[in-house]
Protein backbone atom coordinates (compact mmCIF):
# COMPACT_ATOMS: atom_id res chain seq x y z
CA UNK A 1 0.00 0.00 0.00
CA UNK A 2 2.69 2.39 1.00
CA UNK A 3 4.53 0.92 -2.35
CA UNK A 4 2.04 2.48 -4.38
CA UNK A 5 1.57 5.52 -2.36
CA UNK A 6 5.19 6.07 -3.17
CA UNK A 7 4.98 6.23 -6.60
CA UNK A 8 1.96 8.03 -7.10
CA UNK A 9 3.97 10.55 -5.19
CA UNK A 10 6.71 10.03 -7.43
CA UNK A 11 4.67 10.37 -10.57
CA UNK A 12 3.41 13.58 -9.29
CA UNK A 13 6.85 14.71 -8.41
CA UNK A 14 8.23 14.37 -12.05
CA UNK A 15 4.79 15.46 -13.23
CA UNK A 16 5.66 18.96 -11.64
CA UNK A 17 9.27 18.65 -12.48
CA UNK A 18 8.88 18.61 -16.03
CA UNK A 19 6.59 21.59 -15.68
CA UNK A 20 8.71 23.47 -14.12
CA UNK A 21 10.99 22.60 -17.00
CA UNK A 22 8.44 23.61 -19.70
CA UNK A 23 7.77 26.74 -17.90
CA UNK A 24 11.70 27.59 -17.71
CA UNK A 25 11.84 27.29 -21.70
CA UNK A 26 8.93 29.29 -22.77
CA UNK A 27 9.76 32.18 -20.35
CA UNK A 28 13.02 32.39 -22.43
CA UNK A 29 11.63 33.47 -25.77
CA UNK A 30 9.32 35.77 -23.11
CA UNK A 31 12.64 37.20 -21.50
CA UNK A 32 13.59 38.01 -25.63
CA UNK A 33 10.89 40.17 -25.93
CA UNK A 34 11.24 41.78 -22.47
CA UNK A 35 15.03 42.84 -22.77
CA UNK A 36 14.96 44.68 -25.63
CA UNK A 37 12.37 46.71 -24.40
CA UNK A 38 13.98 47.26 -20.68
CA UNK A 39 17.31 48.10 -23.38
CA UNK A 40 15.48 50.81 -25.42
CA UNK A 41 14.23 52.21 -22.14
CA UNK A 42 17.11 52.48 -19.85
CA UNK A 43 19.11 53.90 -22.80
CA UNK A 44 16.73 56.46 -23.16
CA UNK A 45 17.32 57.90 -20.02
CA UNK A 46 20.79 58.32 -20.07
CA UNK A 47 23.05 61.14 -21.15
CA UNK A 48 25.36 61.19 -23.72
CA UNK A 49 28.19 61.01 -21.44
CA UNK A 50 26.89 57.88 -19.78
CA UNK A 51 25.35 56.14 -22.80
CA UNK A 52 29.54 56.95 -24.44
CA UNK A 53 30.85 55.56 -21.70
CA UNK A 54 28.82 51.85 -21.98
CA UNK A 55 28.77 51.70 -26.23
CA UNK A 56 31.84 53.79 -27.69
CA UNK A 57 33.09 49.99 -27.86
CA UNK A 58 30.80 48.72 -30.01
CA UNK A 59 31.41 51.02 -33.22
CA UNK A 60 34.36 51.96 -32.16
CA UNK A 61 35.80 48.63 -32.45
CA UNK A 62 37.53 48.81 -28.89
CA UNK A 63 38.86 46.15 -27.02
CA UNK A 64 36.75 46.45 -23.62
CA UNK A 65 33.10 44.58 -24.16
CA UNK A 66 29.72 46.67 -23.94
CA UNK A 67 28.73 47.31 -20.75
CA UNK A 68 24.90 48.35 -19.78
CA UNK A 69 23.34 49.74 -16.34
CA UNK A 70 19.05 48.84 -16.52
CA UNK A 71 19.07 51.93 -13.67
CA UNK A 72 21.10 54.59 -15.33
CA UNK A 73 23.08 56.64 -13.09
CA UNK A 74 21.98 59.67 -13.58
CA UNK A 75 19.15 59.69 -14.93
CA UNK A 76 17.86 62.96 -17.40
CA UNK A 77 14.97 63.33 -19.71
CA UNK A 78 17.18 65.60 -21.92
CA UNK A 79 16.65 63.30 -24.84
CA UNK A 80 12.91 63.57 -24.45
CA UNK A 81 13.04 67.15 -24.01
CA UNK A 82 15.70 67.98 -27.10
CA UNK A 83 13.27 65.53 -29.56
CA UNK A 84 10.03 66.84 -28.41
CA UNK A 85 11.29 70.46 -28.45
CA UNK A 86 14.05 70.85 -30.52
CA UNK A 87 13.48 68.57 -33.72
CA UNK A 88 11.44 70.24 -35.61
CA UNK A 89 12.01 67.41 -38.37
CA UNK A 90 10.97 64.88 -36.17
CA UNK A 91 7.54 66.39 -35.73
CA UNK A 92 7.09 66.83 -39.26
CA UNK A 93 8.32 63.27 -39.99
CA UNK A 94 5.50 61.95 -36.98
CA UNK A 95 2.99 63.55 -38.46
CA UNK A 96 3.92 62.12 -42.20
CA UNK A 97 3.36 58.78 -40.31
CA UNK A 98 0.26 59.48 -38.99
CA UNK A 99 -1.20 60.97 -41.96
CA UNK A 100 -0.11 58.19 -44.22
CA UNK A 101 -1.50 55.48 -41.58
CA UNK A 102 -4.98 57.31 -41.32
CA UNK A 103 -5.33 57.88 -45.13
CA UNK A 104 -4.69 54.38 -45.68
CA UNK A 105 -6.62 52.39 -43.56
CA UNK A 106 -9.64 55.00 -44.37
CA UNK A 107 -9.18 53.70 -47.96
CA UNK A 108 -9.29 50.01 -47.28
CA UNK A 109 -12.10 50.67 -45.02
CA UNK A 110 -14.10 51.76 -48.43
CA UNK A 111 -12.16 49.74 -51.28
CA UNK A 112 -11.35 46.12 -48.89
CA UNK A 113 -14.66 45.76 -46.98
CA UNK A 114 -17.33 45.90 -49.66
CA UNK A 115 -14.91 43.66 -51.31
CA UNK A 116 -14.86 41.19 -48.76
CA UNK A 117 -18.40 41.17 -48.15
CA UNK A 118 -19.10 40.40 -51.95
CA UNK A 119 -16.78 37.34 -51.88
CA UNK A 120 -18.46 36.09 -48.99
CA UNK A 121 -22.14 36.61 -49.47
CA UNK A 122 -22.33 36.95 -53.05
CA UNK A 123 -20.13 33.14 -54.00
CA UNK A 124 -20.09 32.07 -57.14
CA UNK A 125 -17.82 30.28 -59.10
CA UNK A 126 -16.21 33.29 -60.98
CA UNK A 127 -15.79 34.71 -57.46
CA UNK A 128 -14.08 31.97 -56.34
CA UNK A 129 -11.52 32.70 -59.15
CA UNK A 130 -11.35 35.88 -58.43
CA UNK A 131 -10.90 35.06 -54.88
CA UNK A 132 -7.30 32.92 -56.00
CA UNK A 133 -6.19 35.71 -57.76
CA UNK A 134 -6.51 37.75 -54.78
CA UNK A 135 -4.48 35.35 -52.67
CA UNK A 136 -1.79 35.12 -55.52
CA UNK A 137 -1.73 39.31 -55.74
CA UNK A 138 -1.04 38.96 -51.44
CA UNK A 139 1.78 37.34 -51.54
CA UNK A 140 3.55 38.85 -53.82
CA UNK A 141 6.30 40.98 -52.19
CA UNK A 142 6.39 45.12 -52.75
CA UNK A 143 9.61 44.20 -54.60
CA UNK A 144 8.10 42.42 -57.99
CA UNK A 145 5.12 45.33 -57.99
CA UNK A 146 7.62 47.84 -57.33
CA UNK A 147 8.72 48.57 -61.34
CA UNK A 148 5.27 48.67 -62.07
CA UNK A 149 3.94 50.67 -59.01
CA UNK A 150 6.58 53.31 -60.22
CA UNK A 151 5.31 53.12 -64.45
CA UNK A 152 1.75 53.87 -63.21
CA UNK A 153 2.45 56.45 -60.52
CA UNK A 154 5.10 57.94 -63.02
CA UNK A 155 2.39 58.41 -65.50
CA UNK A 156 0.08 60.03 -63.28
CA UNK A 157 2.82 62.06 -61.47
CA UNK A 158 2.51 61.01 -58.65
CA UNK A 159 5.73 60.49 -57.43
CA UNK A 160 7.22 62.04 -54.73
CA UNK A 161 3.92 63.07 -52.96
CA UNK A 162 2.57 60.87 -50.28
CA UNK A 163 0.21 59.65 -52.98
CA UNK A 164 2.54 57.63 -54.25
CA UNK A 165 2.37 55.66 -51.03
CA UNK A 166 -1.32 55.73 -50.13
CA UNK A 167 -3.11 55.02 -53.32
CA UNK A 168 -1.37 51.36 -54.13
CA UNK A 169 -1.51 50.64 -50.28
CA UNK A 170 -5.42 50.96 -50.39
CA UNK A 171 -5.92 48.42 -52.96
CA UNK A 172 -3.94 46.01 -50.97
CA UNK A 173 -5.74 42.75 -51.01
CA UNK A 174 -4.49 41.51 -47.27
CA UNK A 175 -7.50 43.10 -45.62
CA UNK A 176 -9.80 41.64 -47.73
CA UNK A 177 -9.23 38.41 -46.39
CA UNK A 178 -9.28 39.58 -42.74
CA UNK A 179 -12.88 40.99 -43.59
CA UNK A 180 -14.10 38.08 -45.49
CA UNK A 181 -12.78 35.88 -42.35
CA UNK A 182 -15.05 37.96 -40.31
CA UNK A 183 -17.81 37.97 -42.80
CA UNK A 184 -17.98 34.22 -43.01
CA UNK A 185 -18.35 34.10 -39.38
CA UNK A 186 -21.72 35.66 -40.20
CA UNK A 187 -24.65 32.64 -40.31
CA UNK A 188 -26.08 32.88 -43.68
CA UNK A 189 -30.36 32.50 -41.97
CA UNK A 190 -29.69 35.49 -40.70
CA UNK A 191 -29.03 36.87 -43.94
CA UNK A 192 -31.90 34.81 -45.66
CA UNK A 193 -34.33 36.21 -42.92
CA UNK A 194 -33.87 39.66 -43.66
CA UNK A 195 -33.94 39.10 -47.61
CA UNK A 196 -37.03 37.64 -46.90
CA UNK A 197 -38.41 40.89 -44.26
CA UNK A 198 -37.96 42.58 -47.62
CA UNK A 199 -34.44 44.30 -46.71
CA UNK A 200 -32.25 45.33 -49.92
CA UNK A 201 -28.87 44.33 -50.16
CA UNK A 202 -27.32 47.15 -49.52
CA UNK A 203 -29.29 48.01 -46.35
CA UNK A 204 -28.09 44.00 -45.22
CA UNK A 205 -24.69 44.90 -45.92
CA UNK A 206 -24.59 48.18 -43.93
CA UNK A 207 -27.01 47.46 -41.39
CA UNK A 208 -26.34 43.37 -40.59
CA UNK A 209 -23.22 42.97 -42.09
CA UNK A 210 -20.71 45.78 -40.64
CA UNK A 211 -22.29 45.23 -37.33
CA UNK A 212 -21.85 41.65 -37.61
CA UNK A 213 -18.49 41.38 -39.03
CA UNK A 214 -17.12 43.97 -36.70
CA UNK A 215 -14.65 42.17 -35.17
CA UNK A 216 -13.08 40.94 -38.85
CA UNK A 217 -12.94 44.80 -39.81
CA UNK A 218 -11.31 45.82 -36.56
CA UNK A 219 -8.74 43.08 -36.59
CA UNK A 220 -7.62 44.01 -40.40
CA UNK A 221 -7.17 47.73 -38.77
CA UNK A 222 -5.07 47.13 -36.43
CA UNK A 223 -2.42 44.59 -38.64
CA UNK A 224 -3.09 47.50 -41.06
CA UNK A 225 -1.89 49.85 -38.03
CA UNK A 226 1.01 47.74 -37.28
CA UNK A 227 2.02 47.43 -40.87
CA UNK A 228 1.70 50.68 -42.62
CA UNK A 229 3.92 52.95 -39.35
CA UNK A 230 6.54 50.52 -39.95
CA UNK A 231 6.34 50.92 -43.75
CA UNK A 232 9.64 51.57 -45.48
CA UNK A 233 10.51 49.85 -48.90
CA UNK A 234 7.50 51.88 -50.72
CA UNK A 235 8.84 55.51 -49.16
CA UNK A 236 12.46 54.69 -50.07
CA UNK A 237 11.39 53.77 -53.52
CA UNK A 238 8.84 56.22 -53.98
CA UNK A 239 9.69 59.56 -51.90
CA UNK A 240 13.15 61.53 -52.80
CA UNK A 241 11.68 64.45 -50.20
CA UNK A 242 13.08 64.02 -46.76
CA UNK A 243 10.25 66.38 -45.32
CA UNK A 244 7.66 63.44 -46.58
CA UNK A 245 8.99 61.23 -45.27
CA UNK A 246 7.16 58.61 -42.50
CA UNK A 247 9.29 58.53 -38.81
CA UNK A 248 10.14 54.79 -40.11
CA UNK A 249 12.96 56.05 -42.13
CA UNK A 250 13.79 58.85 -40.06
CA UNK A 251 15.62 56.17 -37.04
CA UNK A 252 18.10 54.52 -39.22
CA UNK A 253 19.38 58.08 -40.22
CA UNK A 254 20.62 59.14 -36.66
CA UNK A 255 24.15 58.22 -35.97
CA UNK A 256 26.10 56.58 -32.99
CA UNK A 257 26.97 59.42 -31.73
CA UNK A 258 23.75 60.25 -30.91
CA UNK A 259 22.63 57.13 -29.56
CA UNK A 260 20.65 58.27 -26.30
CA UNK A 261 18.65 59.94 -28.99
CA UNK A 262 17.75 57.11 -31.48
CA UNK A 263 16.64 55.28 -28.67
CA UNK A 264 14.41 57.66 -27.09
CA UNK A 265 13.56 58.47 -30.71
CA UNK A 266 12.71 54.14 -31.10
CA UNK A 267 10.76 54.57 -27.84
CA UNK A 268 8.35 57.49 -29.13
CA UNK A 269 8.16 55.29 -31.96
CA UNK A 270 7.05 52.65 -30.09
CA UNK A 271 4.38 54.22 -28.31
CA UNK A 272 1.60 54.53 -31.09
CA UNK A 273 2.71 50.90 -32.42
CA UNK A 274 2.19 49.38 -28.53
CA UNK A 275 -0.98 51.74 -27.48
CA UNK A 276 -2.46 49.92 -30.92
CA UNK A 277 -1.27 46.95 -30.00
CA UNK A 278 -2.32 46.76 -26.39
CA UNK A 279 -6.16 48.47 -27.24
CA UNK A 280 -6.78 46.08 -30.04
CA UNK A 281 -4.77 42.66 -29.15
CA UNK A 282 -8.05 40.54 -29.07
CA UNK A 283 -8.70 41.81 -32.55
CA UNK A 284 -5.26 41.21 -33.45
CA UNK A 285 -5.02 37.46 -32.55
CA UNK A 286 -9.06 37.84 -33.93
CA UNK A 287 -7.70 38.54 -36.85
CA UNK A 288 -4.89 36.49 -37.32
CA UNK A 289 -7.44 33.41 -36.72
CA UNK A 290 -9.57 34.86 -39.09
CA UNK A 291 -6.76 34.87 -41.71
CA UNK A 292 -6.94 31.00 -41.43
CA UNK A 293 -10.84 30.27 -41.32
CA UNK A 294 -10.99 27.93 -44.23
CA UNK A 295 -12.44 29.65 -47.51
CA UNK B 1 -31.44 35.01 -58.37
CA UNK B 2 -28.35 33.85 -59.89
CA UNK B 3 -28.01 36.98 -61.80
CA UNK B 4 -29.31 39.21 -59.55
CA UNK B 5 -26.44 37.63 -57.13
CA UNK B 6 -23.68 38.36 -59.84
CA UNK B 7 -24.99 42.00 -60.30
CA UNK B 8 -24.69 42.47 -56.47
CA UNK B 9 -20.95 40.92 -56.11
CA UNK B 10 -19.98 43.48 -59.00
CA UNK B 11 -20.96 46.30 -57.32
CA UNK B 12 -19.65 45.31 -54.49
CA UNK B 13 -16.05 43.99 -55.49
CA UNK B 14 -16.04 46.69 -58.20
CA UNK B 15 -14.28 49.88 -56.84
CA UNK B 16 -11.57 47.20 -55.24
CA UNK B 17 -10.98 45.55 -58.35
CA UNK B 18 -11.00 48.72 -60.22
CA UNK B 19 -7.89 50.19 -57.94
CA UNK B 20 -6.23 46.68 -58.64
CA UNK B 21 -6.80 46.75 -62.26
CA UNK B 22 -5.35 50.77 -62.48
CA UNK B 23 -2.20 50.18 -59.47
CA UNK B 24 -1.37 46.46 -60.39
CA UNK B 25 -2.44 44.70 -63.55
CA UNK B 26 -2.67 46.71 -66.04
CA UNK B 27 1.17 48.35 -65.17
CA UNK B 28 2.19 44.66 -64.76
CA UNK B 29 1.28 44.31 -68.45
CA UNK B 30 3.42 47.17 -69.58
CA UNK B 31 6.30 45.70 -67.09
CA UNK B 32 5.50 41.63 -69.25
CA UNK B 33 6.04 44.40 -72.39
CA UNK B 34 9.36 46.13 -71.00
CA UNK B 35 10.98 42.27 -70.25
CA UNK B 36 10.64 41.64 -73.78
CA UNK B 37 12.69 45.01 -74.85
CA UNK B 38 15.82 47.12 -74.67
CA UNK B 39 15.43 49.72 -71.96
CA UNK B 40 16.65 52.94 -73.72
CA UNK B 41 14.48 52.65 -77.15
CA UNK B 42 11.82 50.37 -76.28
CA UNK B 43 11.97 48.25 -79.08
CA UNK B 44 11.55 44.52 -78.89
CA UNK B 45 14.53 42.24 -78.70
CA UNK B 46 13.24 38.51 -77.64
CA UNK B 47 14.06 37.09 -74.34
CA UNK B 48 17.88 38.65 -74.83
CA UNK B 49 16.91 40.11 -70.64
CA UNK B 50 16.01 36.77 -69.33
CA UNK B 51 19.09 35.32 -71.10
CA UNK B 52 21.13 38.20 -68.99
CA UNK B 53 19.48 37.40 -65.90
CA UNK B 54 19.87 34.03 -65.93
CA UNK B 55 23.29 35.03 -66.93
CA UNK B 56 23.63 37.05 -64.10
CA UNK B 57 25.99 36.21 -60.69
CA UNK B 58 24.44 38.53 -58.47
CA UNK B 59 20.73 36.99 -59.16
CA UNK B 60 21.74 33.27 -59.35
CA UNK B 61 23.28 34.42 -55.74
CA UNK B 62 20.41 36.36 -54.88
CA UNK B 63 17.90 33.61 -55.93
CA UNK B 64 19.76 31.02 -53.81
CA UNK B 65 19.92 33.05 -50.69
CA UNK B 66 16.13 34.02 -51.11
CA UNK B 67 15.44 30.24 -51.31
CA UNK B 68 17.68 29.45 -48.85
CA UNK B 69 16.31 31.45 -46.30
CA UNK B 70 12.76 30.80 -46.72
CA UNK B 71 13.66 26.81 -46.85
CA UNK B 72 15.46 27.33 -43.65
CA UNK B 73 13.43 30.07 -41.64
CA UNK B 74 9.47 28.73 -42.51
CA UNK B 75 10.05 25.11 -41.05
CA UNK B 76 12.06 26.48 -38.14
CA UNK B 77 9.23 29.19 -37.40
CA UNK B 78 6.79 26.36 -38.55
CA UNK B 79 7.89 23.84 -35.77
CA UNK B 80 9.28 26.33 -32.99
CA UNK B 81 4.99 27.98 -33.07
CA UNK B 82 4.12 24.36 -32.39
CA UNK B 83 6.59 23.90 -29.77
CA UNK B 84 5.27 26.75 -27.94
CA UNK B 85 1.63 26.16 -28.38
CA UNK B 86 1.81 22.42 -27.59
CA UNK B 87 3.72 23.35 -24.10
CA UNK B 88 1.78 26.76 -23.86
CA UNK B 89 -1.41 24.68 -23.86
CA UNK B 90 -0.47 22.48 -20.64
CA UNK B 91 -0.60 25.84 -18.73
CA UNK B 92 -3.89 27.30 -17.87
CA UNK B 93 -2.97 31.06 -17.59
CA UNK B 94 -1.45 31.15 -21.25
CA UNK B 95 -2.97 35.40 -22.18
CA UNK B 96 -0.07 36.84 -20.83
CA UNK B 97 2.50 34.47 -22.57
CA UNK B 98 0.18 35.42 -25.66
CA UNK B 99 0.89 38.68 -25.42
CA UNK B 100 4.67 38.29 -24.84
CA UNK B 101 4.78 36.46 -28.14
CA UNK B 102 2.54 38.75 -29.76
CA UNK B 103 4.65 42.09 -28.96
CA UNK B 104 7.79 41.87 -31.31
CA UNK B 105 4.97 42.35 -34.18
CA UNK B 106 4.35 45.97 -32.71
CA UNK B 107 7.60 46.90 -32.47
CA UNK B 108 9.01 49.11 -35.59
CA UNK B 109 12.22 47.66 -37.39
CA UNK B 110 13.74 50.39 -37.05
CA UNK B 111 14.02 50.15 -33.04
CA UNK B 112 14.52 46.38 -33.48
CA UNK B 113 17.68 46.91 -35.62
CA UNK B 114 19.05 49.30 -33.23
CA UNK B 115 19.23 46.26 -30.73
CA UNK B 116 20.38 43.97 -32.95
CA UNK B 117 23.42 46.22 -33.59
CA UNK B 118 24.31 46.37 -29.97
CA UNK B 119 23.61 42.90 -29.58
CA UNK B 120 25.53 41.26 -32.47
CA UNK B 121 28.48 43.74 -33.13
CA UNK B 122 31.99 42.13 -31.73
CA UNK B 123 31.93 43.91 -28.56
CA UNK B 124 28.27 43.64 -28.18
CA UNK B 125 25.83 41.56 -25.65
CA UNK B 126 26.05 38.60 -27.24
CA UNK B 127 29.79 38.04 -27.31
CA UNK B 128 29.74 39.59 -24.06
CA UNK B 129 27.50 36.76 -22.41
CA UNK B 130 29.47 34.05 -24.62
CA UNK B 131 32.09 35.26 -22.70
CA UNK B 132 31.02 35.39 -19.69
CA UNK B 133 29.71 31.91 -20.40
CA UNK B 134 33.29 30.67 -21.38
CA UNK B 135 34.91 31.88 -18.21
CA UNK B 136 32.58 30.54 -15.83
CA UNK B 137 32.49 27.20 -16.94
CA UNK B 138 36.80 27.43 -18.26
CA UNK B 139 35.77 25.61 -21.45
CA UNK B 140 36.58 28.77 -23.73
CA UNK B 141 38.15 32.46 -23.70
CA UNK B 142 37.27 35.63 -24.80
CA UNK B 143 34.88 35.47 -27.81
CA UNK B 144 35.05 38.56 -30.56
CA UNK B 145 33.35 37.23 -33.47
CA UNK B 146 31.40 39.28 -36.31
CA UNK B 147 28.20 38.13 -36.63
CA UNK B 148 26.52 40.59 -39.31
CA UNK B 149 29.38 41.08 -41.46
CA UNK B 150 30.05 37.17 -42.10
CA UNK B 151 28.06 34.20 -43.03
CA UNK B 152 26.77 35.14 -39.59
CA UNK B 153 24.54 37.31 -40.49
CA UNK B 154 22.17 34.87 -42.43
CA UNK B 155 21.37 33.11 -39.11
CA UNK B 156 20.98 36.59 -37.59
CA UNK B 157 18.48 37.10 -39.80
CA UNK B 158 16.87 33.72 -39.05
CA UNK B 159 16.24 34.40 -35.39
CA UNK B 160 15.23 37.95 -36.29
CA UNK B 161 12.72 36.46 -38.39
CA UNK B 162 11.62 33.67 -36.04
CA UNK B 163 11.79 36.51 -33.08
CA UNK B 164 9.30 38.66 -34.54
CA UNK B 165 6.83 36.17 -36.30
CA UNK B 166 6.91 33.23 -33.43
CA UNK B 167 3.26 35.44 -31.63
CA UNK B 168 1.04 34.44 -34.18
CA UNK B 169 2.23 31.12 -35.10
CA UNK B 170 1.53 30.64 -31.62
CA UNK B 171 -1.75 32.33 -31.74
CA UNK B 172 -2.79 29.99 -35.03
CA UNK B 173 -1.69 26.72 -33.41
CA UNK B 174 -3.20 27.60 -30.51
CA UNK B 175 -6.61 28.26 -32.20
CA UNK B 176 -6.21 24.94 -34.28
CA UNK B 177 -5.88 23.21 -31.10
CA UNK B 178 -8.58 24.64 -29.89
CA UNK B 179 -10.56 23.46 -32.19
CA UNK B 180 -9.76 19.59 -31.75
CA UNK B 181 -12.79 18.31 -30.10
CA UNK B 182 -12.07 17.48 -26.34
CA UNK B 183 -14.16 14.17 -26.46
CA UNK B 184 -12.20 12.67 -29.00
CA UNK B 185 -8.96 12.57 -27.24
CA UNK B 186 -10.57 11.61 -23.99
CA UNK B 187 -11.85 8.39 -25.91
CA UNK B 188 -8.81 7.69 -27.20
CA UNK B 189 -6.80 8.18 -23.47
CA UNK B 190 -9.91 5.68 -22.08
CA UNK B 191 -8.52 3.61 -25.21
CA UNK B 192 -5.60 3.24 -23.36
CA UNK B 193 -3.62 5.95 -25.53
CA UNK B 194 -0.63 7.36 -24.56
CA UNK B 195 0.47 11.51 -24.35
CA UNK B 196 2.61 10.36 -27.32
CA UNK B 197 0.39 8.54 -29.37
CA UNK B 198 -2.61 10.82 -28.72
CA UNK B 199 -0.10 14.05 -29.96
CA UNK B 200 1.14 11.59 -33.77
CA UNK B 201 -2.32 10.01 -34.40
CA UNK B 202 -4.96 13.05 -33.10
CA UNK B 203 -3.82 16.45 -32.35
CA UNK B 204 -1.42 16.24 -35.28
CA UNK B 205 -3.94 15.18 -38.33
CA UNK B 206 -6.27 17.58 -37.53
CA UNK B 207 -4.11 20.57 -37.53
CA UNK B 208 -3.50 20.36 -41.26
CA UNK B 209 -5.91 23.34 -41.68
CA UNK B 210 -3.56 25.74 -39.42
CA UNK B 211 -0.60 24.41 -40.94
CA UNK B 212 -1.67 25.79 -44.76
CA UNK B 213 -2.58 29.34 -43.13
CA UNK B 214 0.63 29.27 -41.10
CA UNK B 215 2.81 28.93 -44.01
CA UNK B 216 0.61 30.87 -46.27
CA UNK B 217 1.51 33.79 -43.74
CA UNK B 218 5.12 32.93 -42.85
CA UNK B 219 5.93 32.94 -46.31
CA UNK B 220 3.89 36.41 -46.73
CA UNK B 221 6.30 37.98 -43.88
CA UNK B 222 9.32 36.12 -44.74
CA UNK B 223 10.21 38.94 -47.49
CA UNK B 224 9.44 41.47 -45.31
CA UNK B 225 13.00 40.50 -43.08
CA UNK B 226 14.53 42.79 -46.24
CA UNK B 227 13.99 45.97 -43.62
CA UNK B 228 16.05 44.47 -40.97
CA UNK B 229 18.36 43.35 -43.80
CA UNK B 230 18.88 46.52 -45.85
CA UNK B 231 19.20 48.59 -41.89
CA UNK B 232 21.74 46.60 -40.18
CA UNK B 233 23.76 46.22 -43.30
CA UNK B 234 22.76 48.43 -46.31
CA UNK B 235 22.40 47.78 -49.89
CA UNK B 236 25.46 45.50 -50.18
CA UNK B 237 25.61 43.23 -47.41
CA UNK B 238 27.46 40.48 -46.97
CA UNK B 239 26.99 37.86 -49.63
CA UNK B 240 25.31 35.41 -47.77
CA UNK B 241 22.03 37.41 -46.92
CA UNK B 242 21.67 39.02 -50.50
CA UNK B 243 18.79 38.66 -51.07
CA UNK B 244 16.43 39.24 -54.05
CA UNK B 245 14.89 42.31 -52.76
CA UNK B 246 18.28 44.03 -52.26
CA UNK B 247 18.89 42.92 -55.86
CA UNK B 248 15.55 44.38 -57.28
CA UNK B 249 16.09 47.75 -55.07
CA UNK B 250 19.87 47.81 -56.52
CA UNK B 251 18.50 47.45 -60.20
CA UNK B 252 16.18 49.96 -59.47
CA UNK B 253 18.08 52.53 -58.07
CA UNK B 254 20.90 52.18 -60.62
CA UNK B 255 17.54 52.29 -63.63
CA UNK B 256 18.13 48.82 -65.06
CA UNK B 257 14.25 48.82 -65.50
CA UNK B 258 15.20 45.70 -68.26
CA UNK B 259 16.52 43.01 -66.05
CA UNK B 260 14.10 44.65 -63.36
CA UNK B 261 11.39 43.87 -65.61
CA UNK B 262 12.59 40.19 -66.51
CA UNK B 263 12.82 39.08 -62.91
CA UNK B 264 9.74 40.45 -61.80
CA UNK B 265 7.99 38.74 -64.69
CA UNK B 266 10.43 35.48 -63.36
CA UNK B 267 9.68 35.98 -59.84
CA UNK B 268 5.88 36.67 -59.98
CA UNK B 269 5.61 33.90 -62.43
CA UNK B 270 7.30 30.98 -59.87
CA UNK B 271 5.22 32.42 -56.93
CA UNK B 272 2.05 32.15 -58.71
CA UNK B 273 2.47 28.52 -59.74
CA UNK B 274 3.12 27.84 -56.49
CA UNK B 275 0.58 29.68 -54.91
CA UNK B 276 -2.29 27.96 -56.79
CA UNK B 277 -0.56 25.06 -56.44
CA UNK B 278 -1.13 25.32 -52.53
CA UNK B 279 -4.59 26.61 -52.96
CA UNK B 280 -5.39 23.63 -54.80
CA UNK B 281 -3.26 20.98 -52.45
CA UNK B 282 -5.59 22.70 -49.57
CA UNK B 283 -8.58 22.58 -51.09
CA UNK B 284 -7.87 19.04 -52.23
CA UNK B 285 -7.19 18.44 -48.09
CA UNK B 286 -10.55 19.91 -47.22
CA UNK B 287 -13.06 17.43 -49.40
CA UNK B 288 -10.88 14.50 -47.95
CA UNK B 289 -11.32 15.28 -44.49
CA UNK B 290 -15.28 15.33 -45.65
CA UNK B 291 -16.13 18.73 -44.22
Amino acid sequence: MSKTGFKVKCARLARLAGKGILAAGLSLPALLVVLPILLLLSGSLMDAWEMGGYISTVFTEGSEFISWRLMPRYPSFANYGKLLFGTPQFFVLFWNSMKLVACILAGQLLAAVPAAWGFGVYEGRGSRILFAFYVVLMLLPFQVTMLSSYLVLNRLSLLDTHYAIILPAIFSTFPVFLCYGGFCSIPRQMLEAARIDGAGEIAIFLRLGLPLGKSGLLSAMVLGFLEYWNLMEQPMAFLDDRWLWPLSLYLPEITWGQAGYAFCASVITLIPAAFVFIMGQDYLEQGIIYSGLKG
Amino acid sequence: MRKKKRKYFCLFVAPGFGGIMVFVLVPFLDVVKRSFSTAATGQFQGVKNYLAIFGNQAFLLAVGNTLRFTLVCIPVLVLAGLVAALSLNIFHQREWAKSLYLFPLAMPTATVVLVWKLVFYPRGFFNLSLTRLGLMTGLWGEVAEDYLETSGAFWVLVGSYVWKNLGYTVVLWLAGLRGIPAGLLEAARTDGAGAWQRLWYIVLPNLKGSLYTIVVLSFLNSFKIYREAYLTAGAYPHKSIYLLQHLFNNWFVNLELDKMAAAAVCTGGVLMIASLALQRMWAGGDSREGS
